[in-house]
């Protein structure tokens, strides 16, 4: 089932850090997504493509500068606006998000890249918010459940949500949608299969999965019905 | 005396039907904010600095460093020097500064001596707490256990539990604070705003009436989300001094360490049945940890009361944090203890468990044709007699197939209530309580309440909730909520559509008693044809709108709402007999809870409850460091939790229909909870013809059980 899952990095130039490890196939067995041995693999790989983002961008940059620790100006592309702000180095895309920028969609929940409630979309792949440093989302197009619909509207996920009751408390809910829009763009037609595997990246403790599970597959029609 | 009782089956426009939830376009649009949400113009962040140490002396506290940190606006000390820390994760210090970073920087520079003491932190044997850390529970003994257990023809033996488990609430406790002038504002993630209230105002020693919170979402609470806490004055406290609002959420590992805990509980059970499988005695020791202070007396035996039975408890205190009422609290533990018991028995005989319980249903007391029912429906599901076998009698290869049954109850009668129900001139209807929405549907629920009083569609009535001003209502807490407030609205709705039949009824030619609302029209109800629309009718309010209000009591009893509910479940599980792992095939919930309001909301709460119940069945456990008493899976890679590739395929049926629906609306958030545990134990019994004594059932457990061995390290 891994190669079914979305929220994985992409080969250089994807999201960094952040991005959510696919389920492999022991994880039918329900037990080794967080295996220890994998999440130090994990660590390791993301390291390895942080460092390639970064050696892509200094090689664009004629002079790499040395930023921090004090707040540096950084321009963030967030939901198709450039968004202007100051940030020290070391705070991550979820909390420019949602302290310093008031968009409060993706929620602090594990805070290291666990439970993908703080999901968003980096250049339209699903990443974890919370493990991405805000300076390295410089030259990413970021989408947040905010940017999916205008307010007062609904994307076709998150109206698939409402329609199969995929939420309680809602806490996870945006980052559910979030990575089901991600998912959906690379599985159009999902099996129920595909679903159940595709979707490990993201964690609810109310227990909404038979509703996520559904309006997965109600939003990938709903899609194509709009598509048609 | 206005007529309040639910309308008869055949008149009801809205209840019983499905609907979606009122605020899931908010939530899943992100939109929704929560008190972790909260921005406000100044704001700063709070942090608290906690002992890492489960048993130490407070020496001395040292906060200069700190408060000449970097952007530090207040420095709290919450805990005074001289006393002990019980637990790792107790909080020392708080402080506020104008970024996360730099409080996290400040908190780190509060320096704190520690004289650490001896601590406790297993609860796997009562005998090993030692002197001062047991504390005698209940001794209960009926009909004669000792001789009916002798005279039994078959018994068994055997020693069940469940482990420590926490919430693990996703938006984590909390609050923001803000003062203007002497009336302080909180907005907090809490299953109780007016007990919040009653709580802030006794901590600061402020009048109850300066205090106002604000809950309009909350993410998750589970029973952890009831007071004030030691964070919620500090927080106000902060405020105070800074002079500006400060928001306060515990970080994901005070969250695990301390914000919430259920109870373990472990028992050395016998039990005794005739061949013909009647159950004939009981005897159970138990014990278990809520940390420092005894959790309770269990319901052991549970649901299904042997007729002689001895039973006794001993609760261990621990420095593992303290417990809180953890979803039906108590039941989940007693449950596994109880049904595992059971189901051995019936092995030991041998026995279909289901025929061994259908035989012994007597002893669950008056609502013994609830869980028949129950248990048949169930079986109907799964196909229990086509799919059941032997234990013992494995299949070739490495995987095993098993099916596993429990049965289980709750309370759920509605807490106080007082709701207020606005009538405006222009046809617009509000209906306002102080009552929370946790996600199980409480918005939804008062809005079809209404809507079915006044023959008006959900979308009509505007619910508000969530603010300690409005009327005040209970905590959301023991599955009380959907009786309170679907009973205080009713009441509050009728009694407003009563002054407006007053109002209308010369226009009809007719009296106030004899008209009803349906259908959007307010009608004459033996001369249908004479109707004015719902609009017309509120336009003759000219420029007053009507106030009413309804009040649930807790005494005397009423027919909206009742208590105690049953409810079957079975699970089917594999288990791979090389790795030790179970996977949840199919699990199929058979639930009743009186009248069922909103159908799809209900079974998500039945949905729910089985996947937390397959998490504390398989994956979770609060898992404590002997050595130096601190947690050790304080986040959530280790602190697992199920995902979505984890759980099986679930059926839920809710008995409704005659014999049900006259009881009226019973909670239902608590009681489905409680039993998978039970029935996974007994299916993976089951698949692999051992018992793996306690929950959660790792790989390793099932790996000793198939050996014959107790896994190494945990009970």
């Amino acid at each position: 089932m891994s190669d079914e899952h979305d929220n994985r990095p992409l080969d250089g130039g994807g999201p960094p850090a952040g991005s959510a490890e696919p389920e492999d196939g022991a994880d039918a067995k329900g037990f080794s997504r967080r295996a220890f041995l994998k999440g130090a693999g994990v660590t390791v790989s993301a390291g390895a493509i942080i460092t390639e983002g970064l050696l892509g961008a200094a090689s664009a940059t004629p002079k790499p500068t040395v930023a921090g620790p004090g707040p540096v100006p950084i321009t963030l592309k967030i939901n198709g606006k450039a968004v202007p702000l100051e940030v020290e180095p070391r705070v991550t895309l979820l909390d420019a998000l949602r302290d310093h920028l008031d968009i409060t969609g993706a929620k602090k929940v594990c805070d290291r890249a666990v439970c993908g409630s703080c999901t968003v979309l980096l250049n339209g792949k699903a990443a974890y918010a919370c493990a991405v440093l805000a300076i390295d989302a410089q030259n990413y197009e970021i989408t947040t459940i905010e940017g999916l619909a205008a307010e007062g509207q609904l994307s076709p996920v998150s109206a698939a949500f409402v329609e199969h009751d995929a939420q309680q408390c809602g806490f996870c809910t945006p980052g559910f949608v979030v990575a089901v829009t991600a998912f959906l763009k690379r599985h159009p037609k999902p099996t129920y299969e595909e679903v159940t595997g595709g979707l490990g990246g993201n964690l609810c403790r109310c227990g909404t999965y038979m509703g996520v599970r559904e309006a997965t597959l109600d939003a990938a029609k709903r899609l194509s019905a709009g598509r048609a | 005396m206005a007529d309040y009782h639910w309308p008869p089956a055949e008149k009801r426009s809205l209840i019983g039907k499905s609907f979606n939830r009122l605020d899931g376009p908010v939530k899943s649009s992100g939109r929704a904010k929560y008190a972790y949400d909260v921005n406000r113009p100044g704001l700063l962040c709070g942090k608290m600095v906690f002992s890492p140490h489960a048993h130490a002396k407070v020496k001395s506290i040292d906060t200069n460093a700190a408060e000449k940190m970097p952007g530090v606006r207040a420095v709290l000390v919450m805990f005074e020097p001289g006393k002990e820390v019980r637990w790792a994760g107790q909080e020392i210090v708080a402080l506020a500064a104008e970024t996360e970073e730099q409080a996290r920087d400040a908190a780190r520079a509060v320096k704190i001596e520690y004289e650490v003491l001896p601590h406790l932190v297993s609860d796997t044997t009562p005998d090993k707490a030692g002197t001062g850390r047991t504390e005698a529970g209940s001794e209960a003994k009926e009909g004669d256990p000792e001789g009916a257990m002798k005279a039994a023809e078959v018994t068994i033996e055997g020693t069940y539990g469940a482990g420590v488990i926490t919430h693990c609430c996703l938006e984590s406790h909390g609050q923001a604070t803000e003062w203007e002038g002497e009336n302080l504002t909180m907005w907090a993630s809490t299953q109780n705003v007016t007990g919040v209230a009653d709580g802030m105002s006794k901590a600061l020693s402020i009048p109850a009436s300066n205090v106002r919170i604000l809950t309009p979402y909350m993410g998750g609470g589970f029973g952890s989300k009831f007071g004030a806490d030691p964070w919620g004055p500090a927080c106000a406290q902060l405020s105070k001094k800074a002079g500006r609002p400060v928001k306060m959420m515990l970080e994901r590992d005070q969250e695990l360490m301390e914000a919430g805990a259920r109870p373990s509980i472990y028992a050395k059970v016998k039990a005794g049945a005739k061949k013909d499988g009647t159950l004939v005695a009981w005897d159970s020791e138990s014990w278990g940890t809520s940390g420092p202070q005894s959790g309770g007396n269990p319901p052991v035996p549970y649901v299904m009361r042997a007729p002689n039975r001895r039973t006794k408890h001993t609760a261990v205190l621990t420095n593992i944090g303290p417990g809180r009422a953890w979803r039906a609290p108590n039941h989940p533990q007693s449950c596994v203890i109880t049904m595992s018991a059971l189901d051995d028995l019936a092995a030991a005989i041998p026995m279909d468990p289901l025929d061994f319980f259908l035989k012994n249903i007597e002893f669950t007391g008056e609502r013994g044709k609830y869980y028949h029912e129950e248990l048949l429906k169930a079986a109907e599901m799964i196909e229990w007699k086509k799919k059941w076998h032997p234990r013992g009698t494995r299949t070739e290869g490495h995987i095993q197939h098993g099916l596993g049954l429990s049965i289980h109850t709750w309370g759920g009668g509605g807490h106080q209530s007082n709701a207020n129900c606005t009538i405006h001139p222009d046809g617009s209807v509000e209906i306002t309580i102080a009552s929370q929405d946790l996600g199980t549907g409480t918005r939804t629920i008062i809005a079809l309440v209404a809507g079915e009083t006044f023959g008006l569609p959900l979308s009509a009535i505007t619910v508000n909730i969530g603010d300690s001003h409005y009327p005040p209502s209970g905590a959301s807490g023991g599955s009380t909520t959907v009786g309170g407030v679907s009973s205080s609205t009713r009441r509050a709705a009728t009694n407003a559509l009563n002054e407006l039949f007053a109002k209308v009824a010369p226009a009809l030619n007719a009296k106030p008693e004899d008209l009803e609302a349906v259908a959007g029209k307010v009608r004459v109800a033996s001369d249908p044809g004479r109707a004015i629309t719902w609009s017309q009718a509120c336009a003759k309010l000219g420029a007053t709108p009507i106030s009413a209000a309804g009040q649930r009591r807790i005494a005397p009893p009423e027919d909206l709402i009742s208590s105690g509910v049953g409810g079957a479940q079975m699970a089917e599980v594999s288990v791979d007999t090389e790795t030790g792992v179970v996977r949840i095939e199919q699990m199929v919930a058979a639930q009743d809870c009186g009248l069922v309001l909103n159908t799809k909301t209900a079974e998500s709460q039945v949905f729910g409850a089985l996947i937390m119940g397959v998490t504390y069945a398989l994956y979770e456990e609060k898992l404590m460091d002997e050595q130096t008493g601190r947690c050790l899976n304080a986040d959530m890679e280790f602190y697992k939790l199920a995902g979505l590739a984890d759980i099986g395929k679930f059926r839920v049926h809710m008995m409704t229909g005659p014999g049900y629906d006259e009881r009226g609306v019973i909670g239902l958030g608590e009681p489905p909870v409680v039993s998978p545990g039970a029935a996974i134990s007994n299916a993976v019994a089951n698949a692999i013809g051992v018992r793996v004594p306690t929950i959660p059932i790792t790989p390793a457990k099932v790996l000793a059980a198939l050996e014959g061995a107790p896994a190494a390290g945990r009970a």
